[in-house]
């Protein structure tokens, strides 16, 4: 069993303006600043427990690598401290250590003790590396003979030969075609449910909302939000869109989810309601049962042909099903500020059994 | 402190030992001799320096009768030597050569230097295992002192290894390190008496010449192959104490440098 603990945890690299100031630096350290501190990561303090599955979001140059290579303990930390209990595994490049000259199962035993594996555990594991890995006779062949599939198929069969304590996956690797992506991504919830301890870095909205228990989402190097993954992720999608997050709120309704709300505030939603054919607002419905989607807005500054559209959306983030006006050519005309008016939507929910989030949108076209 | 540089050295022996071990394979690998190729280039230059030396040119090392003596010098010097230069020219580029596999693994650091020591005493295992055959074919059969080798060998790893160390660390923050110690080397190369001996060299030279510390090492080793002399242990003291400083100093730096080594590359 593995837990994280991380403490304040700060990076800064040291930039000298020449390389002559840290060689006065080296000679004679308290003689005055001659270098400046760049802070690609500060401040950052969270728990991950035993058995968790954690996201960790983030636009790129937002920490994430950094903070995954100080975990590992490749990097070290600048301030703070990181508590890390357990045996950990990173995939964080799949194939370091390879070379193409010997065959993948010389390279198996090469890579396999760069991560700490002996040569007993790597003989023990071999046939199943192999079964997983699927590549046939190639594995007596040399690795510059595979294809970059191949590899990385041999690469994530090894590194998660052995089940780790706590694994550390940046879901930027691709491991190679839709059939082993999905094999691999089986073997991480295997793990998980055995009591791996998991982090995972990811761009991919399904990929953290379907398995993470939680998300931590970094910004400009330190933690802009952590919590259950949805709201997180919603903040992280609103936060692409307005990078100085000034106009994003997040409100928590009645029925104890987060709303998030972001834009620029010239039309703003007013309101809501899902209308059963009786005339009844309501939450839930049947599946196939014919419902109106009634949207309130109000215009606040001047907008030509307004846009408005709606997205209903699976418990992982995945769109299933979504329309605007302006694909049913019903764009509205200008519309001057201070203008209140609505809009409904007629449909069946042809949807499967489930909950779903709905996300709605106004814009100009 | 050495403490937790050599434990990690023996966890990760495995993984030295393999990319030893892989380093030697690469190098012959898709060649039809494989590696008899590592066995024919030292005997071809062992045979360069006798033929040529000791027939063609018949040179003779002053005060002594032996006609191979002066090759018998030369490949005592330069072998050794090789081994000098080797773990220098290949430790200062070592950090710098697998920058990427340090920035994305977590690995023992130290394990890289140690290859590289490894890796060139395997190199000048074979080569002067074909030296010393050489030796017992031409009836040049090194007596007693021969002992005295391990001692040295030990000496002067020690002493290139640590001052190697050193080297790598200052490379990955100054480049110019790496482009110096090429240079270095030729001309330390050509101030230890190595090609030539000391005694022909002009008495103001070989006052200089003594404060190289690689000269009694040198001195050392071909007493024992040309003259099977022991080794001046006194001669060797300066570099016994150098050593020492030179280990010190860079396992103290390696640990002070190691973690902000990793921001740099």
């Amino acid at each position: 069993m593995a837990s994280i603990s991380v403490k304040n945890l700060g990076k800064a690299y040291k930039q000298y303006p020449s390389p002559l100031a840290r060689i006065k630096d080296w000679v004679h350290p308290g003689g005055g600043p001659r270098h400046h501190l760049q802070w690609v990561l500060r401040n950052v303090s969270f728990e991950v427990g035993e058995g968790e599955t954690v996201g960790l979001a983030g636009a790129n140059g937002a920490g994430k690598s950094t903070l995954l290579k100080m975990i590992v303990g490749i990097l070290k930390p600048t301030e703070g401290e990181i508590i890390r209990t357990g045996r950990v595994a990173a995939l964080l490049e799949l194939g370091m250590g390879f070379h193409p000259e010997f065959t993948g199962r010389q390279n198996l035993f090469m890579a396999g003790q760069i991560i700490g594996m002996t040569v007993d555990e790597i003989q023990e594991r071999m046939a199943e590396i192999e079964a997983f890995a699927e590549i046939g006779e190639a594995i007596d062949h040399p690795i510059r003979t595979y294809s970059s599939g191949m590899q990385v198929r041999l690469a994530f069969s090894l590194a998660t030969a052995k089940r780790p304590d706590l694994l550390i996956v940046d879901e930027a690797l691709s491991v190679g075609d839709a059939y082993f992506q999905h094999k691999s991504f089986d073997r991480i919830q295997r793990f998980r449910r055995d009591g791996t301890t998991l982090l995972i870095v990811s761009h991919n909205r399904f990929a953290i909302q379907s398995i993470c228990d939680r998300a931590i989402l970094l910004d400009k190097g330190s933690i802009a939000m952590q919590g259950p993954s949805e709201p997180v992720l919603d903040y992280y999608h609103a936060l692409m869109a307005d990078k100085e997050a000034v106009s994003i709120r997040q409100q928590v309704l009645e029925n104890g989810q987060v709303q998030t709300i972001s834009g620029t505030g010239e039309v703003t939603l007013e309101g809501i309601r899902l209308i059963r054919a009786d005339g009844n607002s309501v939450s839930a419905v049947n599946v196939g049962e014919p419902v109106r989607l009634e949207l309130k807005a109000e215009v606040r500054a001047n907008v030509h042909e307004l846009t408005l559209g709606f997205m209903i959306k699976d418990r992982f983030g995945q769109p299933v099903y979504g329309i605007n006006t302006f694909s049913v050519n019903k764009t509205s005309p200008i519309y001057q500020r201070r203008v209140k008016g609505h809009c409904h939507f007629d449909f069946c929910m042809n949807l499967g059994k489930g909950n779903y989030s709905i996300a709605f949108c106004l814009s100009e076209s | 402190m050495l403490k937790d540089l050599t434990l990690p050295l023996w966890e990760y022996r495995g993984f030295i030992l393999a990319s030893v071990q892989r380093e030697f394979m690469i190098r012959y690998r898709s060649s039809v001799l494989g590696s008899l190729w590592s066995f024919l280039n030292p005997l071809a230059m062992i045979l360069v320096y006798t033929v040529i030396f000791s027939q063609i040119m018949q040179a003779k090392l002053p005060g002594v009768e032996n006609g191979l003596a002066y090759s018998i010098y030369l490949c005592a010097g330069i072998l050794t030597w090789g081994l000098h230069s080797e773990i220098l020219s290949r430790s200062v580029n070592i950090f710098v050569e697998n920058a990427n596999m340090i920035k994305k693994l977590s690995f023992p650091k130290i394990s890289l230097p140690a290859i590289v020591v490894l890796s060139s005493l395997t190199n000048f295992g074979i080569i002067f295992g074909i030296f010393v055959g050489f030796l017992l074919i031409s009836g040049n059969v090194p007596h007693w002192p021969v002992l005295a080798l391990p001692l040295l060998m030990i000496l002067q790893v020690m002493f290139a290894a640590s001052l190697g160390l050193i080297l790598g660390l200052l490379n990955v923050f100054f480049r110019d390190v790496g482009q110096f110690v090429g240079i270095v080397l030729q001309f330390w190369f050509w101030f230890t008496p190595i090609v030539y001996p000391l005694s022909i060299v002009p008495e103001t030279m070989q006052d200089w010449i003594q404060f190289n510390p690689m000269t009694p090492l040198m001195t050392a080793y071909q007493g024992i192959f040309v003259l099977n002399q022991w080794p001046d242990w006194g001669s060797l003291l300066p570099l016994f104490i150098i050593s020492l400083l030179t280990a010190l100093a860079g396992l103290s730096l390696f640990r002070k440098l190691s973690p902000e080594m990793v921001d740099e590359l």
